[in-house]
């Protein structure tokens, strides 16, 4: 057969034309566009072209595009390109990448605590002193403590988000008569009156998240134990100074499963209490637009998740009220989170990308895409693209907010990107609360 | 476009440099005096793939045995690993997933892969019968873990469903059912998964083998009075023992390694882990080398005996022709 003859280097030559299109393909914002923006802002950073640097984050799909189009101007006018890759399993793999030598250049990292395992373990560069002296001038003390590790400082908050949002339909509840509420008691009421109206559940919830699944649920028992048992409580279970399972926080378990584990309360829109496991974080909202679901507890990042055209206001399609206080005697608490910005080189052109993303230039590009919000004190709320966007920058920025950092995100990575979210889901999958804070309470190192 | 030039260059240079190192290998082998050129050639041509398995294999696999000994910051600490592993409920629970998976994935995909074989064989249209069964071997195991992902979902009784099986029990009047989130069935619907990819290895290898049993051996017996099921019992099948066996091992030790799926589908939660998706968990997520390099060795010892068995069948059986 003389077809044969031919196919043989024909489809080795197409396997070697497909591999090599693989490999080549990535990476092609290399910006030569004849873009000729105004590049004095971006002078101080000097000249690198030709230079690349790697970046590696959690951020996927929108929030990633946004974030590649917030530096865009830096790499026209500086030369430098950014190769700026996404993952849902950076967690596990940066570990990986940093032991075998294949680390990027810079890493963002969603929590201190993994950020602190990777500088004791030596892999991080400390940050230039440009960074830290922008750090000093532009955000709170607070914020410059999640960046050191024993005495060092290692990198530059990015973006923020504020926690434990409760996100609602204003038509819906306008429509029914349901009012905001003001306390916990409040909206366990207001939990159990939706319920019984039988018209909707009153929360959705969604869990699902890979190698992840879990971590939305480490939100709700952070919020209930910063509200309830206060900040002190708070700081001394993240620190580890009272037992992951002291009573306290079985108590704070039980609180949420009061709603989370409840059939008659979740899950809108999906089914019972454990599809929370099978939905996914992203989606999960969904039902209250469709008037399947009432109320849906997630940060403020939960805004890029909405459809294209969701209207995000107070009179609008969807908006956010902040999870109430049980004690209102002891003022607004708030959890939240932030990215670190950390080096594993100390090339110049690194350092001026760290610079960058330290300056109030990239908070004010980056919240003017929407979506994201930073706690840079140089940036101006007006920027922010929604009203939400700008009450959470406000609340930020008010001195009187107690502001507590995402608990999960400085425990020890061991736990809080392990252990607690496999305790959390084997408590929506039937485990006692004491069994699940028992088995993350022997997880805890011992260091 | 200078990046497809640079990739271009990097595998002309790799190629330049394989191509060095078997005509210096030649070279040295051809030059060698007459007396030993034998043990010279042999001790040539493996030489390069010796020092390979010398640095890829056989020093990680005794560093590996090593640090199966130590703890989460490097200190030896004994047994304690393997005391762990067989006392933890955890682990004990990864450890019983995997003997679920090793026994019940090869027998099915063999039997179903045979028997499809079996009744495809002579009939019109074999090839694209075989091709169809064969198609899932040509997706990655990742994306055959998301796809069924998909014709798994879940979502409430009375909603509208979006996995495919629980829009067809809905259909006929069932409520939907959650396949993935209730240990120990949750396993057998992974299993599903790796069955469904491996029975077209099987068929396709136990096809060519049946093929391959002598038509003489079969007429004899139907001329004997044997029915279709006595001639594959005592015909069909021990004419293709060496092939069964191979398909057989090559599964289970496939089966052993299966990371992939439990990965993709449930991440390990819900009491599906098996041994090497904790291995990858207590190395890398959980900060814990040893229990993982421990894990990593306990799966060495469980594929070892099926290597050694499929090396001594294979050696018989070219023994006999």
């Amino acid at each position: 057969m003389k077809k044969t003859k031919y196919l043989l280097p024909v489809a080795t030559a197409g396997v070697l034309a497909l591999t090599l299109s693989a490999c080549s393909g990535d990476g092609g914002g290399g910006g030569s566009t004849a873009g000729s923006s105004d590049c004095s802002a971006y002078d101080t950073y000097g000249k690198h072209d030709g230079k690349t640097v790697s970046v590696y984050s959690t951020i996927v799909d929108t929030e990633a595009t946004n974030l590649e189009e917030s530096w865009k101007q830096f790499e026209q006018c500086t030369g430098i390109t950014i190769k700026y890759e996404g993952s849902k399993e950076f967690e596990t793999q940066i570990g990986v990448r940093a032991q075998s030598g294949t680390a990027p250049d810079v890493a963002i990292f969603p929590q201190p605590g993994l950020l602190a395992t990777q500088a004791r373990a030596g892999y991080l560069k400390p940050a230039p002193k440009t960074v830290s002296d922008l750090v000093d001038k532009n955000w709170s003390p607070d914020w410059k403590k999640y960046g050191t590790v024993d005495g060092t400082y290692y990198g530059a908050p990015m973006l923020a988000n504020v926690k434990g949002y409760v996100w609602y339909s204003p038509k819906t509840f306008k429509d029914k008569g349901w009012e905001v509420p003001k306390t916990w008691a409040q909206m366990m009421d207001l939990t159990k009156k939706i319920a019984d109206d039988k018209t909707m559940k009153p929360w959705c919830a969604g869990f699902e998240s890979g190698e992840a699944t879990g971590w939305p649920g480490t939100d709700w028992i952070e919020d209930v134990v910063l509200r309830a048992q206060g900040p002190e409580v708070y700081d001394q279970w993240v620190n580890h100074q009272i037992p992951f399972n002291d009573p306290k926080i079985v108590k704070a378990f039980d609180q949420v499963g009061d709603i989370l584990l409840n059939p008659a309360y979740v899950n809108g829109g999906f089914g019972d209490p454990r599809s929370i496991l099978s939905t996914a974080f992203a989606q999960a909202g969904q039902p209250v637009l469709d008037g399947q679901c009432a109320m849906h507890h997630q940060a403020s990042f939960q805004a890029a998740n909405w459809p294209a055209g969701t209207n995000v206001a107070e009179d609008g399609d969807v908006w956010a009220f902040m999870t109430p206080p049980v004690d209102e005697s002891k003022g607004t608490a708030i959890t939240g989170g932030g990215e670190t910005v950390g080096a594993y080189k100390d090339t110049p052109e690194v350092q001026a990308y760290l610079a960058f993303m330290a300056s109030a230039d990239f908070a004010n590009n980056r919240v003017k895409l929407g979506g994201a919000i930073s706690a840079n004190k140089g940036l101006d709320p007006n920027n922010a693209q929604s009203a939400l966007d700008k009450q959470s920058i406000q609340l930020l920025q008010d001195p009187k907010t107690v502001f507590r950092f995402d608990g999960s995100d400085l425990m020890p990575s061991a736990v809080g990107s392990n252990s607690f979210w496999k305790g959390i889901v084997s408590w929506i999958n039937g485990s006692s609360s004491q069994q699940v804070t028992d088995s993350i309470e022997a997880s805890w190192p011992k260091s | 476009m200078d990046f497809i030039g640079g990739k271009l260059l990097q595998v002309v240079i790799a190629l330049a440099i394989f191509a060095a190192i078997i005509g210096i290998i030649m070279l040295v082998v051809d030059r060698a005096p007459k007396s030993v050129k034998d043990k010279v050639t042999v001790a040539g041509f493996l030489a390069p793939a010796a020092i390979l398995m010398l640095v890829g294999l056989v020093y990680p696999a005794v560093r590996t045995s090593m640090l199966a000994f130590t703890d989460a910051s490097g200190n030896g600490n004994g047994f304690d690993n393997f005391v762990w592993m067989f006392t933890q409920p955890e682990a004990l629970t990864t450890l019983r997933n995997t003997v679920i998976w090793t026994v019940l994935v090869p027998l099915l995909s063999t039997s179903f892969g045979l028997a499809y074989a079996v009744f495809i064989d002579k009939a019109r249209g074999e090839k694209v019968l075989k091709s169809l069964v064969f198609m899932p071997m040509a997706i990655s195991f990742v994306g055959a873990g998301i796809i069924w992902k998909l014709v798994y979902d879940y979502r409430g009784p009375g909603l509208e469903q979006t996995g495919v099986i629980n829009f067809l029990r809905d259909a006929l009047g069932l409520d939907p059912k959650q396949f993935l989130l209730d240990a120990p069935e949750n396993t057998i619907f992974l299993i599903v998964v790796m069955v469904w990819i491996q029975t077209g290895f099987a068929m396709v290898i136990l096809s060519a083998a049946i093929k391959g049993v002598p038509v003489e051996l079969i007429e004899a017996a139907r001329l004997d009075g044997a029915n279709a099921w006595q001639q594959f019992r005592n015909v069909t099948v021990p004419g293709i023992r060496g092939a069964l066996v191979v398909v057989l091992t090559t599964i289970t030790i496939a089966t052993l390694k299966v990371f992939d799926i439990v990965r993709t589908m449930t991440a390990g939660n819900y009491d599906t882990s098996v041994v090497a998706n904790e291995m990858y968990t207590q190395a890398f997520r959980a900060g814990e080398p040893g229990r993982g390099a421990a894990l990593a060795l306990i799966l060495f010892l469980m594929v070892l005996p099926i290597v050694v068995y499929n090396a001594r069948v294979l050696r018989k059986q070219r023994e006999i022709h």
